[in-house]
């Protein structure tokens, strides 16, 4: 047995122990963020594409699914598909924008069709303006499974997770995501040798803002709340930093950088108070300057792990 | 007197109010130009440093009596050193890197800043007077023109123009523009371009401070009011794209003015304007209005 799947079994046996010893809530939380984070990791990690607003895919499907549990008799998978479903469409509106620029310009681009989404948020009527949507309730999963029960969500939550990294994992390693990474690596190349690099470009943004948005729907219906944070580029930032601590392009780096940012914040928060996001813009200073490879980056380049 | 049901009056007040935003849009965007050209980075900070600007000047006069004219003339000095610190402690560090590390560490920056200017001056905006000299309005027949909002049009397009005129006819302007093209071979020549990095950042902060002071009397001063304000400004840049001074001028006033009627006719969409022309010309002119592809 390799070393690499050594590493995933016990990551995984943790997770299945964790709610045993961990606020299941708090676990639900960095679930939600982590998987936020590999998708956001797909596009910045393996096909060299910074989005700086992936708040709005997450938003969008967060309020999506509050909706839907709120108004329409749906049970909560459908309500998270719908919200995925919604964050995909967004994406592809998105994505084909965006990807008419390069480099820098693509994270200005996607930043400010963001802020468009943030806008809209605040003035239609059925997202709840400053209040948001409020007490979304679980409901029973598929009419049977009560998800009221914090373990029964936490393990739900779980199954999401694991669904979504796994397909993440199958895309970077699939041959599509070879030609990303090719993308990544030299557009120009990859053009030359016949990629339709808009193309894939399109799909991986798409995925990535679906999988960005299983993250935002899924976290509504463990806080049972969607709220303007969720869309605001506070957030879009904040899975930048996850991405960027936990190491980019690295397969397990947005986790272990979503596990760092928010238990920091849980901790900081009652303690500090605004200086909270002092700290934040502190964390990505240091680690653009000092700490690229962020820390699994840099424990694998230390120990010669892949 | 009416146009298109709109009582002339309010049609032009928002003009004008149009071309107020218009010229912080284009005095923010050319100094983002300025830097990007030489630096290669986007300044995501540049709206903390706009803030910061504004309260300079507020921190003068409540403190320390500081009249508006002297913070118009301090603040861009203080903050220009201040950017000036900012390039050679941090972002000298990042030029062989990717672009997109500059627009990160910046972007931490900005946090850094406006999570400061939050903890020390609260959240709600702090109202700011305007000077003696300009207060009240001009009653042009037509129009009653604010005197306040004509100084800030007149005033930023003057220093949008001085700053083309430097750039596009002076000889440290060509010394920059010869800069932005090889800076290798610049170097080569015996200039000092690292000095001139460093010049040009701590002059990108002080247009972004002048701005700061002069939005002062017209917004509530507040530490959230850059982080708005730059994202608007990315958009402005991607419009108007970043080649060309003149052009950069343009589109800020340009877009400005269309927020402002968007203002008068459909009010509900006036926040995401721009965001929508942006998608537009992305769509028909990928390079923007005024851009070259590199």
């Amino acid at each position: 047995m390799t070393r690499t799947s050594l590493v995933f079994l016990a990551l995984l046996a943790a997770l299945l122990a964790a709610p045993f010893f961990v606020y299941p809530v708090l676990m639900m939380k960095v679930l939600c963020l982590a998987l936020f984070a590999c998708a956001f990791n797909l596009l910045l990690g393996f096909t060299g594409l910074l989005s700086f607003g992936h708040a709005a895919f997450l938003g969008t499907a967060a309020y999506s699914t509050g909706y839907a549990m709120t108004h329409l008799p749906v049970t909560p998978e459908v309500a998270l598909i719908l919200g995925t479903l919604a964050a995909a469409a967004l994406g592809v509106v998105f994505g084909a924008l965006a990807i008419r620029r390069q480099g820098i310009y693509f994270a200005m681009i996607t930043l400010a069709l963001a802020q468009m989404v943030y806008f809209f948020c605040l003035q239609v009527p059925f997202t709840g303006g400053e209040d948001g949507l409020q007490g979304v309730p679980r409901g029973a999963l598929f009419g049977i499974l009560d998800l009221r029960d914090d373990m029964m969500m936490y393990y739900f939550v779980l199954a999401v997770f694991l669904a979504g990294s796994l397909l993440i994992y199958r895309t970077i390693h699939s041959p599509f995501g070879q030609v990303l990474k090719a993308i990544r690596e030299n557009e120009p190349r990859a053009l030359s040798l016949g990629y339709d690099v808009d193309r894939y470009k399109l799909v991986a943004f798409v995925l990535s803002a679906a999988l960005a948005g299983l993250a935002g729907a899924t976290k509504t219906l463990v806080l049972g709340f969607a709220t303007l944070t969720d869309v605001h580029w506070a957030t879009s930032g904040e899975v930048v930093l996850m991405t960027l601590v936990g190491g980019v392009g690295t397969v397990l780096g947005p986790i272990a950088g979503a596990v760092i940012i928010v238990v920091l914040q849980n901790e900081l928060a009652d303690k500090v108070g605004s200086w909270v996001t002092v700290i934040m813009g502190t964390i990505f200073v240091v680690t653009v300057l000092a700490f690229r490879r962020g820390v699994v980056g840099e424990i694998a380049a230390r120990f010669g792990g892949k | 007197m009416e146009l298109l049901g709109i009582p002339v009056q309010a049609l032009l007040g928002q003009l004008l109010l149009g071309l107020v935003n218009g010229s912080f849009y284009a005095m923010l965007s050319l100094g983002l130009a300025v830097i990007f050209g030489l630096l290669n980075i986007i300044n995501f900070a540049h709206g903390a440093l706009y803030m910061m600007g504004a309260y300079a000047a507020w921190i003068g006069l409540t403190y320390f009596g500081i009249g508006y004219w002297e913070s118009l003339l301090l603040a861009p000095l203080i903050l220009g050193a201040f950017g000036m610190l900012i390039e050679r402690a941090l972002l000298q560090w990042l030029y062989k890197l990717d672009h997109l590390y500059g627009l990160l560490l910046t972007f931490g920056l900005a946090l850094i800043i406006e999570g400061a200017y939050r903890h020390f001056f609260g959240v709600s905006g702090q109202p700011y007077p305007v000077p003696e000299q300009l207060s009240g309005a001009t009653d042009l027949g037509f129009m009653m023109l604010p005197n306040y909002r004509a100084w800030v049009v007149a005033a930023s397009l003057m220093v949008c123009m001085a700053t083309w005129f430097v750039i596009e006819r002076t000889r440290l302007g060509a010394y920059l523009r010869a800069g932005t093209e090889n800076p290798r071979l610049v170097q080569a020549f015996g200039i000092n371009v690292p000095l001139m990095v460093t010049l040009t950042y701590g002059f990108g902060a002080a247009l972004a401070a002048f701005a700061g002071v002069l939005a002062a009397p017209v917004i509530q001063v507040s530490p959230l009011m850059g982080s708005n304000l730059i994202i608007v400004v990315f958009a402005v840049v991607v419009v108007g794209g970043m080649g060309s001074i003149l052009g950069s001028i343009a589109t800020g006033l340009g877009l400005g003015v269309i927020e402002g009627f968007t203002k008068v006719f459909y009010p509900e969409a006036s926040a995401t304007v721009i965001f929508v022309i942006m998608a537009l010309v992305l769509l028909i002119r990928p390079a923007g209005l005024f851009g070259r592809e590199k």
